[in-house]
């Protein structure tokens, strides 16, 4: 049996409008990573995600493409990031999960990485380039030993029966990506995707799902939410971090994240 | 050992599929289907009849005389220089172009690094009536600008990749974003025998008729089907592995990679993988890669822009971890001398990438009735220009 962790307690109190902020760690500073976790659950976000920068992330789109550039720049790796995460606990209550590419884990060592997110306080990971099956022969074994809940990926594309069984290898929230993109696509969310959100809605899987990519604003997390626990946003709010100065950075990140959840934002003058 | 691929698609601890799940239905879709479509009888005549017809298939196993004096052992050069396009990249495209037509694909793109692949992409696209865009890094464009006129020529797109380094691999991720925004209609012709499974698999079986050749020819010039060395150049290693193809499980015949160590191998200006590479995942297979202590790919240099990658085909990062190839490093300088003399002997101008397959010569053991097969991947029309600004000759 699992102990449950910070991911379960939110889905068990909240199942609706649950709202993601996505941001590369070290970005736009080096030393940003956990003032800006700070000021996400400030504004009243539910989950944090931390993506760990890599040189080669085939899954980005320009925006956060370039949030990883500069935070290699600035010298982010794991150990840094690590030990920047060390105290995060004395002033981050929500979930946390780290989303990255498998390479930098890797090199890192995946015991030890394991460990070290247990020790510090991350409750999950996200790697999108780490397929079920992948996960199932090298990774599943190491990451419940050491409480790491993993979140798959679903694509318009993924057929009903690959839906329901990576539902039945998931212990987090599924994550839906929102169309054929990679992250920072287009905004709004058309019919289609409408469509494509009801089915997996009656699809009866068990547990949670957030969608993501494409999702910017309030009207397109209003929607997104509709048809499942809530949204993910990651290109907007990087865009917010770039655009904002190091004195506004706390203020810009709690009124963008107000904005998504009650509307009252003007995107287009800042994002 | 055995050198095969396994059923999950890895040669031994490399390979596999580390993809995007937004790719997951076009590699099932592939790995499923690839060996079924290319086995058929009737996709097979096709790919002959086009190898045959329009490459310019067989190519010549040229017994190479005074190259030979010079070595003192029986050298002969496959002639994939001869082949339509200017090198044996269009092997695979046809083979690809054919299958994505079954798949029914109406789009084509690829990555492409010194041009070579983009052109022979570009050039079966153009044979088959199809759409296609090809990325390239902003660096390498400037780097080979004639090519860059010969696929738009051919009417592809060609699309600068400037993220990262702008060469050849910020040109794959490019690729693959772009497949993953349009998984419906698109195939990705990938170049090299990298990439997720079936990739690596599915490009060196196109690939195998360079070997299958081989053993014909050789027969009917030596009597034996089987020379003493195979010696080819690799970048992810697609014409390594299809002179090497056929000859994997035969002990008796040594595998001679040449990587490009640039400057030098411990210069921090190389792309000697096996020298420096450590296990890692890129483009969706578990691989050797160079990379950074933290796990950031590093940026290779050779130059020969087509073995400018920092990871290796997993399956000679397989013939690697068990011995069974044998991996050299030649230097940038060392591979200009040894195009400079294969055209000065034999009147033959290689591709700067062949060529390092050629010095390769100066840094093995043979013995002196040894019968060895250099593969010749390219014509060095290309590299002009490097020649040029090379002067020594
Ligand atoms: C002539 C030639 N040889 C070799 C290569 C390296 O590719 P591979 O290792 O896949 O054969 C290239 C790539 O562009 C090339 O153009």
């Amino acid at each position: 049996m699992k102990t449950e962790n910070r991911i379960d307690t939110l889905f068990r109190n909240k199942q609706k409008n649950v709202l993601s902020i996505y941001f590369t760690a070290g970005y736009p500073k080096l030393e940003d990573t956990v003032p800006v976790m700070e000021a996400i659950e400030a504004g009243g976000a539910d989950i944090i995600e931390v993506g760990m920068p890599f040189s080669d992330p085939v899954a980005d789109g320009p925006t956060i493409q370039e949030s990883n550039k500069i935070a290699l720049d600035n010298g982010m790796s794991l150990k840094k990031l690590f030990a920047q995460l060390a105290e995060m606990r004395k002033t981050v209550s929500l979930p946390v999960i780290l989303m990255g590419y498998l390479n930098p884990i890797i090199q890192f060592g995946v015991e030890k990485f394991c460990q070290k997110c247990q020790e510090v306080g991350v409750d999950g990971l996200i790697l999108p380039d780490l397929p079920m099956q992948q996960f199932l022969d090298e990774f599943k074994e190491v990451f419940s030993r050491f409480g790491l809940r993993n979140t798959f990926l679903i694509s318009p594309q993924t057929s009903d029966e690959r839906i329901k069984a990576i539902d039945e290898h998931s212990d987090s929230f599924i994550y839906m990506v929102s169309s054929h993109s990679i992250t920072g696509a287009k905004s709004g969310i058309t019919q289609e995707q409408e469509r494509y959100f009801e089915r997996v809605g009656q699809l009866g899987i068990q547990n949670p799902r957030l969608i993501g990519f494409g999702i910017s604003d309030h009207e397109s997390f209003t929607k997104a939410s509709k048809h499942a626990h809530g949204a993910i946003i990651g290109s907007a709010f990087i865009k917010v971090l770039n655009n904002a100065s190091p004195e506004s950075l706390n203020n810009d990140i709690g009124i963008f994240i107000k904005g998504i959840k009650n509307g009252e934002y003007d995107y287009t003058s800042k994002a | 050992m055995k050198i095969e691929i396994d059923k999950n698609g890895f040669y031994g601890k490399f390979g596999g599929a580390y993809i995007p799940e937004m790719l997951y239905p076009n590699i099932e879709e592939l790995r499923d289907s690839y060996l079924g479509i290319i086995e058929d009888e009737d996709f097979q005549k096709k790919f002959y009849d086009l190898l045959k017809d329009y490459v310019g298939r067989p190519t010549p196993l040229y017994f190479a005389a005074r190259l030979s004096e010079k070595y003192k052992a029986k050298i002969y050069l496959k002639r994939e220089d001869l082949c339509h396009t200017g090198a044996h990249k269009v092997n695979n495209t046809i083979g690809q172009i054919l299958l994505a037509q079954k798949l029914g694909k109406k789009r084509i793109i690829a990555e492409t690094g010194a041009g070579q692949h983009g052109v022979a992409t570009a050039t079966v696209c153009a044979l088959m009536g199809m759409e296609c865009t090809v990325y390239m890094g902003e660096v390498d464009m400037e780097r080979q600008k004639p090519n860059v006129e010969r696929m738009k020529l051919l009417g592809a797109t060609v699309v600068p990749a400037t993220s990262g380094s702008k060469t050849l691999k910020d040109a794959t991720n490019e690729a693959m974003r772009q497949w993953i925004n349009n998984p419906v209609d698109t195939h990705y012709i990938i170049g090299s025998v990298v990439g997720p499974h079936p990739y690596p698999e599915m490009v060196a079986k196109f690939q195998s008729v360079i070997s299958a050749e081989i053993k014909k020819q050789l027969q009917e010039k030596e009597g034996r089907e089987n020379p003493d060395i195979v010696i080819a150049c690799v970048g992810g290693g697609s014409n390594a592995a299809g002179a090497f193809y056929h000859y994997y499980n035969t002990p008796g015949v040594r595998l001679v990679a040449a990587e490009a160590a640039g400057l030098g191998v411990s210069s921090g200006k190389s792309a000697a993988t096996t020298a420096l590479g450590k296990l890692g995942i890129l483009h969706g297979s578990r691989t050797l890669l160079m990379q950074t202590e933290d796990g950031q790919v590093v940026e290779p240099h050779s130059i020969s822009a087509g073995l400018d990658y920092p990871g290796i085909g997993p399956v000679h990062a397989h013939l690697f971890d068990v011995g069974r190839g044998e991996f050299v490093a030649v230097e940038d300088k060392d591979a200009m001398k040894a195009g400079v003399e294969l055209s000065k002997l034999e009147g033959i101008i290689p591709a700067i990438e062949s060529a390092h397959a050629l010095h390769a010569l100066n840094q093995i053991e043979y013995k002196p009735d040894d019968v060895i097969v250099i593969n010749l991947s390219g014509r060095g029309d290309k590299d002009l220009e490097t020649y040029i600004k090379w002067g020594e000759y």
